[in-house]
């Protein structure tokens, strides 16, 4: 696998470094350990949101932070959860005295690591609340797994609670916030290749040309289901029809429908799995009142795409259209 | 070598260096059981983090083996990321908190560090046995510890110990993964021996090589 790296043990800090000669209006980067800050944190009287992750996923989190979105993104080494220190870094140098949420995907190490950070942040005096996304409707949530991962929904989340900070809202109800958001949201992915880490430099798993998995995550795991390659339009039937019977979006809801690339898949691709979409969800009386579309959580190169509804109402839609200053998104 | 004596500072450093090197060594294996099951860095966290512990160890003065193990907890916590850091940080910081202050562990002191250990580790990690985690090669270790007397040799029940982890690191490769990244796939977990219980497994064969002398 062919990678435009320098070397393999130091892509993430590169990246970073890349970031913030980039972006120094919106955000700085600190490397022992890695920390990426909004320009002005922390801001005084605002709710701090944390996020983090493993790196590779791109530009989810790092390129979210800037206003009205995070104060702080702790990148992990590639696929790694980071850790507690970089957790509680990241924690202080966000609080402005109202308090930070930690969203963390639901991942057993992310999990474990905000724990951590959590214990140690309201040890040294700092309102901590933790969020778990957890959208994906691929996995089972039972006792006997590890429950769904966090996926689209995070993205989403993490603009209507900047949004929501941004107006000064407090701790609690930006977390209640999150949660709502979650609830209302699921997901579902697939992909056409697997991804390559550059610490490994082999394929996530082995797919033939004729091949795709359904129910894939976002850290090159193989899928739920390996089926033939089929058309955009039965992909998008299949996730959809997951997707929309799981919570479920019934006639008449409005929604905001987030088609993600995850890395390796162009934009061309993904409008059509957008008309699919759209189509789709008009056959079943549901309106798409806002849209996102484009790669925001990514699996390095892998090709393929992730469909996230998230159910709206007023107040929802008026946070996602609120403004938002950071270097992947951004809402004037 | 302790032969019939207790485990001293110095070979809990020993340990800990034997032990990195084992996982430096047997990287690309880890990687590899990872990438079946998981994301395919465990072997990779884990070299880093041992690195790291080393580190930690060869700069830590004194005799006190609780201060040693806090230190390669924190190590850990603070480099590996992942699932991996936590749990192994979290056994060997409460390994340390139980030993603190001891400056030789016998036999009943080993297998009680190592109990507070495997206990903190499954209050993080919620996993029981059979769920196809690291909780099925340590369980088993110290389950032969316990089965063996508080005055027996310790080099002996050692080796017994590692020989527990070992089966029950094979014993994960027909289980369903119930606990996580594995316990996505679900049934085409079944079939993969668990990277978690293998790197678990090392700990223990390695603590029985340095800690049993040739026994």
């Amino acid at each position: 696998m062919k990678k435009l790296i320098n070397e393999p043990d130091a892509v993430v800090r590169e990246a970073l470094e890349g970031m913030e000669a980039a972006h120094r209006d919106q955000l700085r980067v600190s490397y022992d350990p890695y920390v990426i800050v909004r320009a002005d944190a922390p801001v005084q009287g605002k709710v701090g949101i944390v996020s983090g992750g493993g790196s590779g996923h791109e530009p989810m989190h790092g390129g979210f932070v800037g206003r009205g979105m995070l104060d702080a993104a702790c990148p992990g080494e590639v696929f790694t959860s980071p850790t507690p220190d970089q957790m509680l870094e990241a924690t202080k140098a966000v609080d402005g005295g109202a308090g930070v949420l930690h969203i963390v995907k639901n991942y057993t190490g992310d999990v474990l690591n905000f724990e951590m950070a959590a214990d140690l942040a309201k040890g040294e005096g700092v309102e901590v609340e933790a969020v778990v996304t957890n959208d994906d409707v691929a996995v089972q949530d039972s006792l006997y797994t590890a429950g769904r991962r966090g996926v689209g929904i995070t993205v989403i989340a993490e603009k209507i609670c900047g949004a929501a900070a941004e107006e000064g809202k407090p701790l609690a109800e930006v977390a209640e916030l999150c949660r709502t958001v979650n609830g209302q949201g699921r997901s579902m992915g697939m992909a056409l290749t697997p991804c390559v880490t550059p610490g490994s430099g082999e394929p996530s798993f082995e797919l033939g040309d004729d091949e795709m998995e359904i129910g894939i995550g976002i850290h090159g795991e193989p899928g739920r289901f390996r089926e033939p390659l089929a058309s955009a339009a039965h992909v998008v039937e299949r996730l959809a029809t997951a997707v929309v019977e799981d919570l479920p979006y019934e006639s008449g809801d409005r929604v905001l429908a987030f088609v993600n690339g995850m890395g390796g898949t162009p934009l061309i691709e993904l409008y059509i799995v957008y008309r699919e979409l759209d189509r789709f969800l008009q056959g079943r009386g549901i309106t798409i009142e806002r849209r996102l579309i484009g790669n925001y959580i990514t699996s390095l190169e892998m090709a393929g795409c992730s469909i996230t509804l998230l159910k709206l109402d007023d107040e929802l839609t008026r946070l996602w259209d609120a403004p938002a200053d950071t270097p992947a998104l951004r809402v004037c | 070598m302790a032969g019939g004596s207790g485990i001293t500072a110095t070979e809990v450093r020993d340990w800990i260096r034997a032990y990195a090197a084992a996982v430096a060594e047997h990287r690309t294996e880890l990687v590899r059981l990872d990438t079946a099951i998981g994301d395919g860095d465990h072997g990779t966290n884990m070299d880093r983090g041992m690195r790291k512990a080393v580190e930690k160890v060869e700069g830590t003065d004194g005799d006190d083996i609780g201060g040693l193990l806090k230190a390669v907890g924190m190590a850990l916590v603070s480099s590996v990321g992942g699932a991996a850091g936590p749990l192994y940080g979290t056994l060997f910081l409460q390994m340390g908190t139980a030993s603190a202050g001891r400056e030789e562990l016998d036999l009943a002191g080993w297998t009680s560090a190592l109990e507070s250990g495997v206990k903190g580790l499954q209050a993080r990690g919620k996993a029981e046995p059979g769920d196809k985690t690291m909780v099925d090669a340590l369980v088993p270790a110290l389950e032969a510890l316990r089965g063996a007397a508080d005055d027996g040799d310790l080099a002996d029940a050692l080796r017994r110990s590692a020989d527990a982890a070992e089966e029950g690191m094979r014993a994960t490769i027909p289980l369903e993964a119930r606990r996580g990244r594995a316990s996505y796939l679900g049934p085409r977990s079944v079939g993969h021996q668990d990277p978690g219980a293998t790197s678990a497994q090392l700990l223990l064969a390695v603590a029985a090589d340095t800690f049993g002398g040739d026994g």
